[in-house]
């Protein structure tokens, strides 16, 4: 028992967990005492003594669980073992229970928790769905539907599409760079396991007095601050979710700009890479914002501050002038590496180069650049200052250039190429760029100011967001799971299931969410519990839909999780593609590389006779040789 | 490269569909009732937009499927593409016509904003009050009368509101007058309508403020001036004092749109 304490792990955590929330409720009565003050407050907002235990509890479990081990041994001057690879690399299932500095175990890691909350988010969505199948309250009272959407996306927003993708771009991103792990293996296991603490926070609100938090995943003051104690939660899980997502896009920055193998220039890397490049420099930028601004909200509400309290000479437009600073970008942040893996899948399945790779680098350059300057677009019924109003309408249509540009590459991409249509991450690819395109359209109308004064708020917002986020990011995470599902698990997935989860999630989609664009335009608002009984049939039909798609995620769990354990057993390069990931083993050897691979051309030369992207480690002996002949050193 | 494909019938494809598209789609009323001076402006940007969108959506469904019924892959097929890595101009061409598009679009949206927001100077002044969760209105110009849930302005005339909310925000929308603005504590926001239809209809909040929010709607008629006079005359009620503070606590950054410091 006592090695079992003093090692790292389990036991150790919880105990850190239940030292950390005690020391945090301790501090507070004391302070309390001290001034004189009641030991407890169970003032709607308040509750010190649940708020600050709801810190130094998680902060004490990963102490406890050993995130902190190495750095602070070093800091205090203990000895330390700089190539300690102890906690590199899992022979075991048990090993992705652990504090694991592998970048391929974190990936698995982060795709399987992330892939958990889908599904808990996916269930709220079918709760939701249920209620509103029929005009009336049936199944859950109006406070408990507040808390169910506001969970639902704020599960799927911070716990599903934005650390899915940097799950997958973990696993993958290092392997395609030819880099033996991401830079700071530990700082990546921290980012991790902060993850499953925010979760934790989003559905422990349900057990808070009061109920989940309720006022939407925006959480606008002063609803939000005047909110009960399950906002709390809310503000404090997305501090998690936020340090976890901006320590990862340290390390993907550093990583990418440092760690590139030799001849892999910036324009040799694959669009995958630019796009996390793209990706990381949002998030370091942006997601401070929202931290900051959860904390202003935790403060108004238990230090009694005043940011946005209009009484005390608060802003309360100020809180969605820095929200959205963050949220609108945010949205990039969870397409911008979709836009990676569709660059990848496509290429390869079309045996074609990426059609004007130079301008679809640029391109995501160019969104980044203008995501911040569009934020206003979700405020332009909002009271903010009129005239602001414009500049931001010009701003929100022109990134659809960008944008438009990466959708025509891809489609010429297509052009004299062979496209195989076996691999269900195809299937998803191309549909994505229909089902894409559908969401970009309305986003131009939301752009265009008078039409978002009539339908801002309404089921047309909800519309469009679901077919950018599921048609859109959903879809590319599809695409990428079933993509590289033979690298991360060495094992096949089935192509005959992944299709009917294509079929069925294409056919959801679109029967859940186009209909939803016209109850919008047609008065319908969003975020209603109870609606007028005009639009019952619709909502009969997209709550059906709903069914649909969620039913057929079942079938993607069940192919998952079967192929994983009896699939059959998957090759190095099972779908003929250059980039780097490819040529080594599935799954890759433990430290990637035996020896460092050397870049000599483009990632995407399909096509291109004796063209080669990586020359890796022995490679004459071990490598297939692809389809068109090829001679070391023939490279341009 | 672009000399092997059928241009021409592509091209025709695409405009065939989009004729198809925006005829079927022209002839659905998507935002229902028109009934302020706005909302046919408002939908015939919205028609535009139809049109655009059509043939955007034409232009990417047959470039892909046209690819994907003529480049397929033979099966046993192991063999590559064409190496062809890019064309300029399409490049050029597909950066710079869509820019034209949406900065087209941009300038119309901009036109018809100014257009529908243009105050008049003969025109009604109404307050209205939101709290969690029902509406009410004053009538500044009218004594300051009073009226709960239920809110009555004269048709063909100008009808700015003054909005101000007690405790969190709210949104204020008709659907049929197009028109939606914030109800923001602590500010006063301002919004334009012209309504032109007699009737009744509904303001629904569309801005989350709670349990209630559903279910926070008012009655809206729009009826003939003298009716409307009939109506106010009848209204024995003054602005309660709370309220009528909170006008006077309200800084106004949020002037009549457009006039005060931008176009």
């Amino acid at each position: 028992m006592t090695a079992a304490i003093k090692q790292p792990g389990w036991i150790r955590g919880a105990l850190g967990a239940i030292l950390g929330a005690a020391f945090g409720f301790a501090l507070v009565v004391a302070i309390r005492k001290a001034s004189g003050l009641p030991a407890y407050q169970t003032e709607q907002t308040g509750y010190p003594q649940v708020v600050v235990p709801l810190i130094t509890g998680p902060l004490g479990f990963l102490l406890g669980f050993g995130a902190f081990d190495y750095w602070l041994r070093w800091a205090v001057g203990m000895p330390t073992i700089p190539e300690d690879h102890s906690q590199h690399g899992a022979k075991s299932w048990k090993d992705y229970f652990r504090f694991n500095t592998d970048h391929k175990v974190i990936g698995i890691q982060y795709v399987c928790t992330t892939f958990f909350f889908f599904f808990i988010g996916g269930l709220l969505a079918m709760l939701i769905r249920a209620e509103l199948a029929q005009p009336g309250t049936q199944i859950v009272d109006a406070a408990t539907f507040n808390s169910l959407f506001s969970t639902h996306a704020a599960i799927m927003i911070f716990l599903f599409v934005i650390p899915v993708f940097a799950g997958l771009a973990n696993y993958v991103l290092p392997l395609m760079i030819g880099a033996p792990d991401m830079a700071f293996p530990r700082l990546n296991a921290l980012s991790f396991w902060m993850l499953p603490l925010a979760g934790l926070l989003f559905i422990g609100s349900f057990l808070a007095p009061g109920g989940a938090f309720d006022a939407g995943w925006t959480g606008y003051a002063p609803l939000s601050t005047g909110a009960p104690l399950g906002q709390s939660f809310f503000n404090l899980g997305v501090q998690f979710a936020g340090a976890s997502s901006i320590a990862t896009a340290l390390n993907f920055l550093v990583t990418i700009i440092t760690m590139r193998a030799p001849g892999m220039t910036f324009w040799r890397m694959p669009l995958l890479v630019w796009a996390n490049l793209s990706t990381s420099l949002l998030v370091v930028a942006a997601t401070p914002f929202i931290a900051g601004v959860q904390f202003m909200v935790l403060f108004d509400r238990a230090l009694h501050t005043n940011f946005f309290q209009f009484a005390g000479g608060g802003d309360v437009v100020s809180y969605q002038h820095i929200f959205w600073f963050y949220s609108h970008p945010a949205v990039y942040i969870m397409m911008l590496p979709g836009f990676g893996i569709i660059s990848e899948v496509i290429s390869t399945h079309a045996r074609k180069p990426i059609f004007g790779y130079r301008l679809m680098a640029l391109a995501l350059i160019g969104i980044v650049v203008l995501s911040y300057s569009v934020w206003a677009h979700h405020m332009f019924v909002a009271g903010m200052f009129s005239w602001l109003r414009v500049p931001m309408m010009i701003t929100t249509l022109l990134i659809a250039v960008p944008t438009g540009i990466k959708i025509f590459s891809w489609l010429g991409t297509l052009y004299f190429g062979k496209i195989h249509t076996y691999s269900t991450a195809m299937l998803f690819a191309l549909a994505f760029i229909v089902t894409f395109t559908i969401g970009g359209i309305s986003g131009v109308m939301l752009g265009m100011v008078p039409i978002d004064i009539h339908v801002s708020d309404t089921y047309f917002i909800v519309a469009h967001i679901h077919f950018v986020l599921f048609g859109g990011s959903v879809f590319t995470i599809f695409a990428g799971v079933y993509h590289w599902f033979p690298k991360m698990t060495g094992r096949m997935y089935d192509e005959k299931l992944g299709r009917v989860h294509f079929w069925g999630t294409l056919f959801g989609t679109w029967v859940t969410f186009i209909p939803m664009h016209w109850i919008g335009m047609d008065g319908m608002p969003r975020r209603v519990a109870d609606y007028a009984s005009q639009f019952g049939n619709w909502n009969l039909l997209i709550s059906c839909g709903a069914f649909i798609l969620g039913a057929v995620q079942l079938v993607f769990l069940y192919n998952m999780i079967v192929s994983w354990r009896f699939g059959p057993k998957a090759s190095g390069n099972p779908w003929r593609a250059n980039s780097i990931e490819w040529q080594v083993s599935s799954p890759p050897p433990i430290f990637n590389f035996d020896e460092i691979p050397r870049v000599v051309g483009g990632p995407y030369e399909f096509g291109v006779p004796g063209a080669r992207h990586a020359i890796m480690a022995g490679e004459s002996v071990e490598t297939p040789a692809p389809a068109q002949a090829t001679t070391v050193g023939s490279a341009q | 490269m672009i000399g092997r494909l059928p241009i021409a019938k592509m091209l025709a494809v695409v405009v065939v569909m989009t004729a198809a598209m925006s005829a079927v789609m022209l002839s659905i009323n998507w935002d229902g009732q028109e009934a302020s001076t706005a909302a046919p402006k408002i939908d015939q940007l919205l028609d535009v937009m139809i049109v655009l969108s059509s043939f955007v959506f034409s232009l990417v469904i047959v470039m892909l499927f046209y690819a994907l019924w003529k480049f397929k892959a033979k099966p046993g097929d192991e063999s590559d593409g064409e190496p062809i890595h890019g064309n300029t101009k399409l490049e050029i061409a597909w950066t710079v016509i869509p820019t034209i598009i949406v900065l087209f679009g941009a300038g119309y949206s901009w036109s018809v904003l100014h257009d529908i927001e243009k105050p008049d100077k003969h025109h009604l002044t109404v307050d209205v009050f939101s709290q969690q969760y029902a509406w009410s209105f004053g009538y500044p110009g009218k004594d300051n009368v009073y009226s709960q849930g239920e809110l009555h302005v004269p048709v063909d005339e100008q009808i700015q509101f003054k909005m101000h909310a007690q405790d969190v925000i709210h949104s204020f929308w008709v659907p049929e007058w197009r028109i939606k603005k914030d109800n923001v504590p602590g500010i006063t926001t301002t919004a334009i309508v012209t309504p032109d239809k007699l009737g009744t209809y509904e303001l629904i909040c569309t801005e989350l403020c709670g349990f209630g929010h559903a279910s926070m709607r008012a009655k809206v008629v729009v009826e003939t001036p003298a009716k409307f006079e009939e109506w106010v005359g009848g209204l024995k009620e003054k602005v309660p004092a709370p309220l009528a503070e909170s006008i006077t606590q309200d800084t106004e950054s949020n002037p009549a749109p457009l006039n005060a410091g931008g176009a």
